[in-house]
């Protein structure tokens, strides 16, 4: 077992946990939007940032700087001294939400996630806004899960983007929709899996039988539903 | 070629090297770096040879690594007298090989002028570029062949490994690697020594050792012009590296743009395997070491250790969070230790001299030296090595030579698109990590850019941002869509747009980034803004508050006009104006029509009596 302080309070993690994972276990609210407690984490999207200090090394009674660090892949260590709530926590995360924003302000879900960290303007704007954020948990969830892969992130920098190799549609997916509804902002629709974004081409026979099987889907996004629940779903949709 | 039995059979190679015949002799060194080649350096090397040929003499004629000197490029060298030749055409070499043999004077043109006196400078060591530097790293440079073996092991190469690994146990390495305080060149300046002993204190046999030689900063080339010049004495670092730290696979991770360090590095390791110095049962002492070249694709984000193992690795390349470091979980999961050129390059330096004798140079906290590539506004543009701790002053103007045309100097960008911007006031401020670290700069992998009144600062910034956030990978949030929007917060500002409270969100986005990015790459890449706001940030304000670009540069904000006074009515920028900006008829002052006119500057640069202004 490892001990640490989290907000002043002494708090006794197992070993291998991380910051994010004693956070919740502890009851200590993080907000996370990259994470999914089905998927390895990531560390992209940043709204789970808490400050991390070192403990002081021994003889030496001084706090050490802190520095933020997400707490998703941060692993727990003995002595850590934790904030999740402190005044630069929450104005890095205020920014990143906004930033989220940026790229997704016509999505209502990223409005609900930003507002409640307190964002009430943006600022900046991305002219090409499709409302992905690039959170990657589509893809993730197609690796981890599905076991398939048969979508990536491509390119880099701004020009990144969910996509099958190539940008062609590829024979490896089982057309599952698991990315549809793990998608945070809604921007993958069923058109996408069954058009640019998906493995079937367009106007294929199985794509259109697919297309009818998963029209009876729940297409709602599930910010972080139960990986048990998402995986049923895609089942009942399927028929896999 | 036979492999080497053990270290007495290096030691009598070496030996016979040195008494061979024609060791001696007379030799014209060629730079054959990058800049050198580009002005036709091996064009210059073939004419030489065949001047020396045509004559029968017995001059031998070599291409080398960088020189550094590369504002004056092609060099030619003469040895051992070390007569210098500059700008070195391949017409001059009548000249150049009659000046070596027969001792006739060179024309003025082939010399390098004094800056002081004017008078022509006849040999290298006595050029202030080079007299002001103390060439550690880069000093075989100049004299090696880089595709011979013979040559790097005439000079002692290595014997720095021979030594390490008869006298010295890994322990006994990496302790005078610590005594040497030497820190890692790459930028983040973490000791080397304490670096290699949490590496070789991790449990497990399988270690491995990376270079990074993926430099991408923008006009720095010191990584290269080592690789290029002297490939042996990284890999004898790296041999080194891997008998302290316990690694039997080495990486080196090179950028594929630098086809002649790929070029020089593989002949490199063909050669040292050949002769027992890599592979298995090195020099019969049962240490063994592989090592293989890594290409890269292009990407500046590799140079970052994670993304860089991850592309070693095959996957893309994109940084993941440390902990865990590489020390404990780096390549495969396995324990890496991970280097710049440059550091493996001053461990044979160190090892072969001891840890005192590097120590000795530098300050408490910054030893030994540094290689620099000066470029921009700077009179001596090249590769620069200097003990830590001078000022930016000696580099700059000793070195450097100052500004060109007689401009002042305004300043530097130290690390590159990674570093910070130090103004004039602080031209005496010891180079040191520390140093520059506290006005907001880093030593970071060594990219120097000077800048000069003509600059604009917040241009200057804009381009080191316009840099980073079309390199980010685009994994995290506050560097994929954080330096977006400061580059349009800039661009904004530019172009004539800025609006009240612009600072202040680029000093939040600013602040922000660099906390909260997943890698050093977004870590950093506020710095060219954060630290021209805080010490130009007047220049920010008359871009936003008055619409003006002081130093006339920001295309949003500046009109050209023509002096009615001056002009005589010429035409020529009539003619040359792309766009058709400009009217008048002949001998009548012309006018430039502002709607149309697109702020190229054409007109200013081809009128000869100074009738062009820029408001």
């Amino acid at each position: 077992m490892i001990q640490l302080t989290i907000d002043d309070r002494r708090v006794t993690v197992a070993e291998g946990r991380t910051l994010l994972e004693a956070c919740r276990e502890h009851g200590f609210p993080v907000p996370t939007l990259c994470y999914h407690p089905a998927l390895k984490p990531y560390g992209g999207c940043r709204l789970c940032v808490v400050e991390v200090a070192q403990p002081p090394p021994p003889g030496d009674a001084r706090p050490r700087p802190a520095r933020l660090a997400a707490a998703c892949t941060y692993p727990c260590e003995p002595g850590l001294v934790v904030r999740t709530n402190s005044e630069a926590v929450q104005r890095s995360r205020r920014l990143t939400a906004e930033l989220l924003l940026a790229g997704a302000y016509q999505s209502p879900e990223m409005w609900a996630l930003a507002k409640s960290l307190g964002v009430e303007q943006v600022r900046f704007q991305l002219p090409e806004a499709d409302n992905c954020v690039v959170c990657g948990l589509c893809v993730r969830a197609c690796q981890e899960i599905v076991g398939v892969s048969a979508i990536s992130l491509i390119k880099r920098g701004m020009a990144k983007q969910v996509s099958p190799p190539f940008e062609i549609a590829s024979a490896a997916c089982l057309g599952c929709g698991t990315c549809v509804l793990i998608c945070p902002t809604g921007v993958l629709r069923l058109e996408d899996v069954s058009g640019y974004r998906s493995a079937h081409a367009a106007g294929a026979a199985e794509a259109r039988e697919y297309c009818q099987t998963c029209s009876e889907l729940d297409l709602e996004p599930h910010f972080v539903a139960a990986p048990e629940a998402l995986l049923a779903a895609a089942r009942e949709g399927t028929g896999l | 070629m036979t492999k080497l039995a053990d270290p007495a059979a290096l030691a009598a190679w070496q030996a016979a090297l040195a008494a061979a015949d024609g060791h001696d002799r007379p030799t014209l060194t060629v730079c054959g770096g990058t800049g050198c080649r580009v002005y036709g350096s091996e064009r210059v090397c073939a004419a030489l040879q065949q001047e020396s040929d045509r004559r029968g003499a017995d001059l031998a004629v070599k291409v080398t690594g960088c020189h550094g000197f590369c504002e004056r490029g092609p060099l030619v060298v003469s040895h051992p007298e070390r007569q210098m030749y500059t700008r070195v055409k391949p017409e001059d070499a009548r000249e150049v090989v009659a000046a070596v043999l027969d001792g006739r004077p060179v024309a003025d043109r082939l010399r390098y002028p004094d800056p002081q006196t004017g008078l022509p400078i006849q040999h290298e060591q006595d050029v202030p570029f080079y007299r002001h530097q103390h060439r550690l790293v880069l000093d075989l440079n100049g004299t090696l062949d880089p595709l011979s073996l013979d040559d790097y092991v005439a000079a002692g190469g290595y014997a720095a490994l021979a030594k390490a690994l008869t006298a010295l146990t890994p322990a006994a390495v990496i302790a005078e690697v610590k005594a040497a305080g030497l820190r890692g060149r790459g930028g983040a300046g973490f000791p080397t020594g304490a670096k290699w002993e949490a590496c070789r204190r991790q449990p497990g046999d399988v270690k491995y050792l990376i270079c990074n030689a993926d430099e991408g900063d923008p006009g720095a080339y010191m990584d290269r012009s080592i690789m290029e010049g002297n490939p042996h004495r990284v890999l004898e670092g790296l041999l080194i590296g891997a008998y302290a730290i316990g690694a039997r696979q080495g990486f080196v991770y090179i950028r594929n743009e630098y086809p002649l360090a790929v070029k020089h590095l593989r002949a490199a390791i063909a050669q040292a395997e050949a002769r027992g110095l890599l592979g298995e049962n090195i020099l019969g002492t049962g240490f063994s070491f592989h090592l293989s070249v890594r290409l890269g694709s292009g990407a500046f984000v590799c140079g970052e250790e994670t993304a860089l193992m991850a592309s070693i690795e095959g996957r893309v390349g994109e940084p993941r969070p440390r902990p865990p470091y590489p020390a404990e979980a780096g390549l495969w999961g396995k324990p890496t230790n991970i280097n710049n050129v440059k550091s493996w390059a001053a461990v044979p330096l160190i090892i072969a001299n001891g840890a005192a004798w590097y120590a000795a140079l530098g300050t408490p906290t910054s030893k030994g030296t540094l290689i620099f590539s000066v470029v921009g506004k700077i009179n001596n543009t090249g590769l620069v090595e200097v003990p830590l701790g001078i000022s930016l002053r000696q580099l700059i103007f000793d070195i450097g030579g100052g500004i060109p045309n007689g401009k002042q100097f305004k300043a530097a960008q130290i690390g590159g698109p990674s570093g910070g911007c130090i103004p004039a006031e602080h031209l005496d401020t010891p180079i040191d990590y520390e140093s520059l670290s506290a006005l907001g700069a880093i030593v970071g992998s060594g990219g120097l850019v000077v800048a000069d009144e003509d600059t604009c600062m917040v241009d200057f910034a804009r381009y080191f941002m316009q840099f980073t956030q079309e390199e980010s990978c685009g994994k995290c949030v506050p560097c994929r869509v954080g330096t977006k929007a400061m580059l349009a917060t800039l661009e904004r500002i530019c172009a004539g747009q800025g609006r009240p409270g612009d600072v202040e969100y680029l000093l939040e986005l600013g602040e922000t980034i660099k906390r909260s990015s997943l890698c050093g790459l977004g870590q950093t890449a506020p710095n060219p803004v954060l630290s021209t706001l805080r010490h130009f940030r007047a220049e920010y304000d008359a871009h936003i508050l008055h619409q003006t670009c002081p130093a006339k540069v920001c295309k949003g904000l500046i009109t050209y006009q023509v002096r009615p006074e001056k002009c005589t009515g010429c035409m020529v920028c009539l003619r040359n104006c792309a766009v058709g900006a400009i009217h008048g008829a002949k001998q009548q002052p012309h006018t430039i029509d502002p709607a149309v006119c697109t702020r190229c500057g054409m007109c200013q640069s081809v009128c000869k009596f100074d009738a062009v202004a820029v408001n």
